[in-house]
């Protein structure tokens, strides 16, 4: 009943002012026409971001994939997202469904930014299939190349703590509160100074490409991992 | 798991290659997918018509009927479709929800066969989208509505035992039940429109006598009138008295309306008779019979009409406060207005505000009576604008304020519908992401057994379980389960982690070893750390579980599964044999990369209750145990915060 005594949501956002305006019949003429042009603008723009990819041979040849398999992953993709991209946002949704139990949009960006090659602001389905052709079929070296990426926020080839300690904490906010034992607030920290112990050689506070790709070829535990994923498709 | 978005768990899953070099511990083994299918196109030949999909498509929902094997029992050899004999009309929006994700209804269908066909098919309404939802339980809710008068309608027949009391009841409510009922009914109307005319009666004068000039014919005739008078209310007051013993609940039925204006309407009678000729109180009396024109209220039980006017105004009384309201404001203002604007004319009978109440009203409502009028030229026009404004207040909006009442009040109670609908959605919706982390866990244990199993050696088991959850579902699984290896936290359910959290509040852990003191983090890979922590345990914790009989049962139990597994060497109750064997299965799978998880540590026997055992300081909690195993042994998983980042398992 509140809405009697007020005015109706909608109307408060179009301002006191335009209210004032519409009491006055003679300066009716600009705004509303202008805000409609806007409008319709901004339609043909979102209908303009459709997107489709190169042909299924150039695809063939780009990535390791089968035609077969392109043509699944074509299909999935295309239900998701019937324009053709993704943008952020469902990025971060989609992503978030896998993890119901903590907050995935965090890690669900610097994933974002990883695929998204060539920073546009979203990712088509060459990025994607690109991408997912280097973690599924790609060599230990191309993997490790992809996860050093995607750990170096800023992309200057180089690792530093703080850009450990943004992953670590997004990777920690995925596993939510509930979890055995409690996830205390110096847990990622910790996590990352181990992470630094093994993998900084030469102690100077960053890890760099080369230390990384040799630490993580003589650790067995990683290379074993990074045959995990192989048959998804 | 949103299954709309099974095509990209593949993608998922490969971006948790971003975890694998942060992680301090071996990543669990991945599942496979036993039955390595091409996916290919299935028909659904429903009544005729056929429709063709892809196999995936269906899969995206394994808990329905197309998604699961369940369809199998539908399948048609010679033909090789899947044959349903259903209506194909309403299995195009099935369909469509497996392919896009979205269930519409369609606004042609009936709702109860709509609503059949998708429980046939294994769907629960509450999935459908936001476009259609309110329309589906718009309809549902007429034909409920539908149902429950013909229900009522079916109430009334005769039921064979009932008392006396119930069947006075049910002849008070419903008239039309029996001949004796209806009787009553109209004996009680015809009194009331008796009373009701009396008391008009009364006051009209009835002509002349000699002596005496005109005099209302309740005094002249004060007799007849009181008999009259009398035996109405005792005909009001033995319909009251016998509502009142025929009522189920006494205590409700004196607080409903109905029988507050039965009250009302005969107790300035009786206490008139109680009120002698006092002069003091004559007055008062006197209003006391106002009262009696409350009777005519009584007709409300035998007008439906009625009812539903007072029940339509009691529901718009906000509306109508609120115009009220806004009446006051325009009267206090224009009052004010008039009163100043006539403060300085003489003989100006505007004497007060409240005084101008009076002619604010009366012009506002277009009624001007004239016995109040402005005499200066300020006073005549704020008058007129008085008059105008009166035009516009109540004249023009009165229509337009009805309609926009029903309308708005139907939009309010549409929004707040939804509003509350969308609270029990989303409730909805949290149980089922709930459930699914609680999929994730009840598989966490089963996962557990199948290790045990897997650790001792019998493929058939092991596959037998396996086949239980989709392949998609154990390869989220596998992802969430990767996620906790990196991350060297387990997920658990939120009772648990509340007792957790009690209890690191409260217990100082007395048997705890440093090695296993404050590292909630993961220190080292989780081999090692469990090599360390098996064996300050057995030291560290007395022995509650050991020689007591009572207890030997479970251990006993537990060894006897390793007997049935065919594993002869390890068929002992020793706690350190069983340490020792799970040690070496811990190294070996640790080179192998498999599993990494179940690792027995103590045994305790399940029987302790939490309170019973103060030397194992912190109490045991379980979890119900996984189910639907009844070919292999029930294992239960305990989780124990005497400092360790073990699962412990012990058998029931």
């Amino acid at each position: 009943m509140l809405y009697f005594l007020g005015y109706p949501q909608n109307g408060h956002r179009r301002g006191v002012r335009a209210r004032l305006m519409r009491l006055f019949p003679c300066s009716t003429a600009k705004k509303p026409s202008a805000s409609n042009q806007n409008s319709v603008e901004d339609e043909l723009e979102l209908s303009a971001v459709r997107h489709r990819p190169e042909g299924l041979e150039q695809l063939e040849a780009q990535t390791r994939f089968s035609r077969k398999e392109l043509q699944i992953l074509y299909r999935g993709f295309k239900n998701e997202c019937p324009s053709g991209v993704v943008n952020e946002d469902t990025f971060k949704d989609i992503y978030a469904q896998f993890f119901p139990q903590g907050d995935a949009s965090t890690y669900a960006h610097f994933l974002f930014n990883a695929f998204d090659t060539d920073h546009n602001g979203s990712v088509s389905f060459e990025d994607f299939v690109m991408g997912l052709s280097i973690l599924l079929r790609g060599t230990v070296q191309e993997k490790l190349n992809w996860a050093f990426n995607l750990y170096d926020i800023n992309k200057d080839g180089y690792i530093t703590k703080e850009e450990m300690l943004d992953i670590m904490k997004a990777i920690y906010d995925m596993m939510g509160k509930c979890t055995y034992p409690v996830l205390k607030e110096e847990t990622p920290r910790q996590h990352v100074e181990i992470f630094f112990q093994k993998m900084d050689k030469n102690k100077d506070g960053v890890v760099t490409i080369d230390e990384f790709i040799d630490c993580c070829q003589n650790d067995e535990n990683i290379m074993r991992s990074m045959h995990l994923f192989e048959n998804v498709i | 798991m949103a299954a709309g978005v099974a095509a990209w768990l593949p993608f998922a899953r490969a971006a948790a290659i971003g975890w694998m070099p942060v992680a301090n511990c071996p990543m669990p083994v991945a599942p496979r997918d036993h039955s390595k299918r091409q996916d290919e196109l299935i028909i659904l030949n429903v009544s005729g018509r056929r429709f063709q999909t892809w196999r995936t498509t269906l899969d995206r929902y394994p808990d329905t009927l197309l998604g699961s094997s369940e369809k199998e029992f539908f399948y048609n050899e010679e033909t090789k479709e899947y044959f349903f004999d259903r209506d194909p009309d309403a299995f195009r929006s099935i369909l469509n929800f497996y392919r896009t994700g979205k269930l519409h209804y369609p606004r042609y269908e009936c709702i109860s066969a709509y609503d059949e066909e998708l429980a046939f098919f294994g769907i629960i309404p509450e999935i459908i989208g936001d476009c259609c939802y309110e329309e589906y339980k718009d309809r549902k809710r007429e034909n409920l509505e539908r149902l429950q008068d013909d229900q009522e309608e079916n109430k009334d027949m005769r039921l064979p035992n009932m008392n006396f009391r119930e069947t006075m009841w049910r002849a008070f409510e419903n008239p039309h039940t029996s001949t004796m009922a209806l009787v009553f009914y109209y004996v009680t109307g015809f009194f009331i429109a008796i009373s009701v005319i009396t008391n008009v009666v009364e006051t009209v004068p009835c002509g002349a006598t000699a002596n005496q000039k005109d005099m209302p014919c309740g005094e002249r005739y004060t007799v007849a009138f009181f008999c009259m008078d009398t035996a109405c209310v005792m005909i009001f007051t033995v319909e009251y008295l016998m509502r009142l013993f025929a009522a189920p609940s006494r205590y409700r039925f004196m607080r409903s309306v109905m029988s507050i204006i039965d009250v009302v309407a005969i107790l300035p009678y009786y206490i008139g008779l109680v009120m002698t000729n006092n002069e003091d109180v004559s007055g008062a009396f006197v209003t006391l019979r106002v009262f009696r024109v409350f009777r005519i209220f009584k007709f409300s039980r035998h007008s439906q009409g009625l009812r539903i006017l007072g029940y339509t105004l009691k529901s718009c009384a906000s509306e109508l406060g609120f115009l009220l309201f806004s009446l006051t404001m325009a009267i206090i203002i224009f009052a004010t207005v008039m009163f100043y604007a006539e403060k300085g004319s003489s003989s100006s009978k505007f004497t007060s505000i409240p005084a101008s109440f009076w002619y604010t009203i009366v012009t506002m409502t277009t009624l001007g009576y004239g016995d109040m009028v402005p005499k200066t030229i300020a006073g005549k026009i704020f008058g007129s604008i008085c008059s105008l404004s009166g035009v516009l207040v109540i004249a023009l909006p009165v229509p337009v304020i009805v309609s926009n009442f029903s309308r708005i009040y139907h939009q309010n109670q549409r929004a707040d519908k939804r509003r509350a609908q969308k609270k029990a959605r989303l409730s909805r919706i949290r149980i089922a992401k709930a459930g699914s982390s609680n999929a994730f866990l009840q598989s966490k244990r089963n996962g557990l057994l199948n290790e045990l199993l897997e650790l001792t050696g019998t493929e058939e088991d092991e596959q037998k379980l396996t086949k239980n959850t989709s392949l998609l579902e154990s390869q989220h699984h596998h992802l969430l389960h990767c996620l906790e290896k990196t991350t060297a936290h387990e997920f658990v359910d939120e009772q648990i982690y509340e007792q957790n959290c009690l209890e690191t509040a409260l217990q100082s852990y007395p048997s705890r070893s440093p090695s296993v003191s404050s590292h909630d983090g993961s220190l080292g890979t989780c081999c090692s750390r469990r090599v360390k922590r098996n064996t300050p345990l057995p030291n560290a914790s007395v022995p509650p579980a050991h020689p007591v009989p009572a207890h030997q049962g479970p251990l006993q139990e537990l060894s006897a599964v390793h007997i049935q597994c065919g594993d002869p060497p390890c068929h002992t109750t020793s706690r350190s044999n069983l340490n020792l064997k799970t040690d070496d299965s811990s190294r070996i799978n640790c080179k192998s990369g498999q599993i990494t998880t179940a690792i027995i540590s103590l045994p305790t026997p399940p029987a302790l209750t939490p309170d019973g055992d103060g030397l194992h300081g912190p109490p045991q909690r379980r979890p119900p145990p996984p189910p639907g195993h009844p070919p292999a042994p029930s294992i239960q998983t305990t989780t124990s915060s005497a400092g360790t980042n073990i699962v412990k398992v012990s058998a029931l």
